[in-house]
């Protein structure tokens, strides 16, 4: 008897074991398609480029033979499938090629200016998430009431803005006219080189360091960017939020709760936010992703020395080494931070295994 | 006496609308098309982005009548330089004596056709991969939609930037790239779709009358697919309308002497701080039509979707 359930149950365990191993294999599987996929779009791109690259190395008055030896050093000459194996090896070493525009290997630049990106990106998901939880939340309890009109007002304007025009906007009033925030950049000039570099982050370098003036000034730099694109993912998350507690509300458990006699604060926050929390992670991964690109735009306007703006600039600089590697470690954070929030999605959400 | 004739003749064809019992397939569709138009029309903002789309539209079409200076060459540059809002240019003018309103009236055509084109070529290529990637199945789907997933993956401006760079600023090369990026989500709708009706026994009659997979997919699936797909897409011309924007801001869409609105922003940022309405005035155009097409794609959504929530 006892040895019969022990053999059913260790049977389930195997049959357990078995489809979690199938599902990490799949996922893994699907994760080196997707990569792949991203490296023979950027490879293709890099094929259309009207600019030769042999003439962009040699000048135009180059010599036959020494055009030819070139394009034969460059390995322009080996059948495409060859030339893009080559390719995959190189971003496998980390190989991206050098940057004309500062003559250092791309991959340096990149992790130069990739922290900027990240701090940027970073704290406007917080903020996002910050406020953008308790509004989804207010307004799908008060449904139809202000403030759900309010969060319907804010979506709609993070839908329809164009980031760069509210951020001209916002260094005009709040840094030009009110002089309540600093202009564009990361510091003013006066503390560029006060510190040394830990993280690349300024905020985490100078508290790290202990250097409050340099932390305030970093505080009143980062300020308005950081706000422009909290707003953008506080727009998405609240609607998100807003969206999800209400499939929580109107769901059985709440109504068990509130004969049970709970209270409103208890049933909203703990029960259906708990419930909400799973698929809200996602979205505010996404959000981050989001952040990430939209981070182009905003450093354009604000100066901000990081990646988004490296890709653009070197794009008008016909720098293609530059746009395409930036683009491709862009396109690789997409996916991890994509990938991450599937593992968590599956960690908590108990139906997922 | 007149008057009392139209108005009865206008209630029986709101009889012959509403009606229960159509006696022709024109009638239902009629029907439940004026239904939908009912419902439609009784929410406010999705009224105002109907409004807003449509004056879009007659803006385009009438640009040359509406607003008569020219909208690429300006006036003396002694005098007309950087005037501000007032009676002789509404909106002010540029760096260029140009008239910023003109530019922005003959600006709604670019922003009009991106939108087009953009519809045009990322909506048959999103349609015809879900909807054969659904109907085939098996490892048809399998590759179509990791391929879908790929493009999905990658962030939409960063990929549309690649793309311009490599095929060369230029608004028709951003419509090209903009339209690369788009296609991914409505293929997924269309899958989803196509899934839930290609085993419907209407489907197994066409099949059993012989019809090719071709014409079950183009006859019979497509029209089904479309007003999801549509809803969508309207969903999407706002970010269509921004990221070509976006590009015009980073100088990667249409070049100058253009009146394309991102780009128009770009050459108002250096004078910004004295000169506030170059920037703010084109900003404020692309403003209100995404608003538009935003509160028309809810509304659509709330009319033509019973699933998506109110």
């Amino acid at each position: 008897m006892t040895d019969a359930t022990n053999d059913i149950a260790s049977g389930e365990r195997s049959r357990a074991l078995l489809s979690f191993t199938l599902a990490t294999g799949r996922f893994l599987l699907m994760l080196a398609v997707t990569i792949f996929g991203l490296l023979a779009v950027t490879f293709f791109i890099g094929r259309i480029v009207p600019v030769d690259p042999v003439l962009a190395v040699v000048g135009d008055r180059a010599p036959a033979h020494v055009y030819a030896r070139v394009r034969e050093e460059m390995g322009l000459d080996l059948p495409l499938w060859h030339q893009f194996a080559i390719y995959i090896g190189n971003v496998f070493r980390a190989d991206f090629g050098n940057s004309i525009l500062t003559s250092r290997p791309v991959v340096e630049d990149v992790i130069r200016y990739f922290p900027a990106t990240m701090e940027l990106a970073t704290l406007g998901t917080f903020l996002g998430t910050l406020f953008g939880v308790p509004l989804g939340v207010a307004a799908a309890v008060k449904r139809g009431k202000f403030i759900d009109h309010v969060v319907r007002v804010i979506g709609l304007v993070g839908y329809s803005a164009p980031i760069f025009w509210l951020g001209l906007l916002g260094l005009l009033v709040f840094y030009s006219k009110l002089g309540w925030v600093a202009g564009p950049g990361r510091l003013d000039v006066t503390y560029e080189y006060m510190l040394t570099p830990v993280t690349g982050m300024v905020l985490v370098d100078s508290a790290l360091a202990g250097d409050w003036a340099v932390f305030r000034n970093a505080v009143s730099h980062i300020a308005l960017p950081s706000a422009l694109l909290g707003y953008y993912s506080l727009a998405y998350i609240s609607r998100m939020t807003r969206s999800f507690m209400l499939n929580e509300l109107s769901q059985e458990y709440i109504t068990t709760a509130r004969v049970k006699g709970l209270s409103e604060t208890r049933i909203i926050w703990f029960h259906a936010l708990r419930n909400a929390a799973v698929p809200l992670i996602t979205v505010i991964a996404l959000s981050y992703a989001h952040l990430l690109e939209g981070s182009v735009l905003t450093e354009t306007v604000f100066a901000w020395p990081g990646l988004g703006r490296y890709i653009t600039n070197s794009l008008q600089n016909a720098d293609m080494n530059a746009v395409l590697g930036g683009t491709l470690v862009i396109g690789l954070v997409f996916v991890a931070v994509n990938t991450f929030s599937d593992l968590l999605y599956r960690l908590f959400d108990p139906r997922t295994r | 006496m007149g008057n009392l004739a139209t108005s009865s003749r206008r209630g029986r064809l709101r009889k012959w609308l509403t009606t229960n019992e159509p006696i022709s397939r024109g009638q239902a569709r009629l029907g439940s098309a004026y239904r939908s138009w009912l419902a439609f029309s009784r929410n406010p903002l999705a009224m105002l982005g109907l409004i807003i789309v449509l004056a879009l539209i007659i803006i385009a079409i009438f640009a040359d009548q509406i607003a008569t200076p020219s909208p690429v060459v300006g006036g003396d540059l002694r005098t007309e330089r950087l005037q501000p809002p007032g009676e002789n240019h509404w909106l002010g003018t540029d760096n260029q004596a140009r008239d910023i309103f003109s530019r922005l009236v003959h600006g709604s055509r670019l922003t009009l056709m991106v939108v087009m084109l953009v519809t045009v070529i990322a909506m048959p290529i999103g349609l015809l991969i879900g909807t054969v990637a659904g109907y085939m199945g098996g490892w048809v789907d399998a590759v179509l939609m990791r391929i879908t997933d790929i493009f999905l993956a990658f962030p939409r401006l960063i990929l549309a930037l690649a793309f311009v760079a490599a095929l060369g600023p230029g608004i028709v090369n951003a419509v090209i790239a903009i339209a690369i990026t788009s296609w991914p989500p409505y293929a997924r709708i269309a899958r989803a779709e196509t899934l839930t009706i290609r085993n419907s026994d209407f489907v197994l009659a066409v099949r059993l009358q012989g019809a090719s997979p071709f014409r079950i997919i183009t006859r019979h699936i497509v029209p089904l697919c479309i007003p999801s797909v549509i809803i969508r897409v309207t969903l999407d011309m706002a970010g269509i309308i921004l990221t070509a924007a976006g590009l015009g801001f980073l100088g990667l869409g249409a070049q100058p002497p253009t009146p394309e609105w991102g780009a128009m922003i770009a050459a108002g940022r250096q004078f910004i701080i004295d000169y506030w309405w170059v920037a703010t005035m084109p900003g404020i155009a692309i403003f209100v039509v995404s608003l538009g097409f935003n509160l028309l794609g809810d509304g659509l959504r709330d009319v033509l979707d019973p699933k998506a929530e109110k």
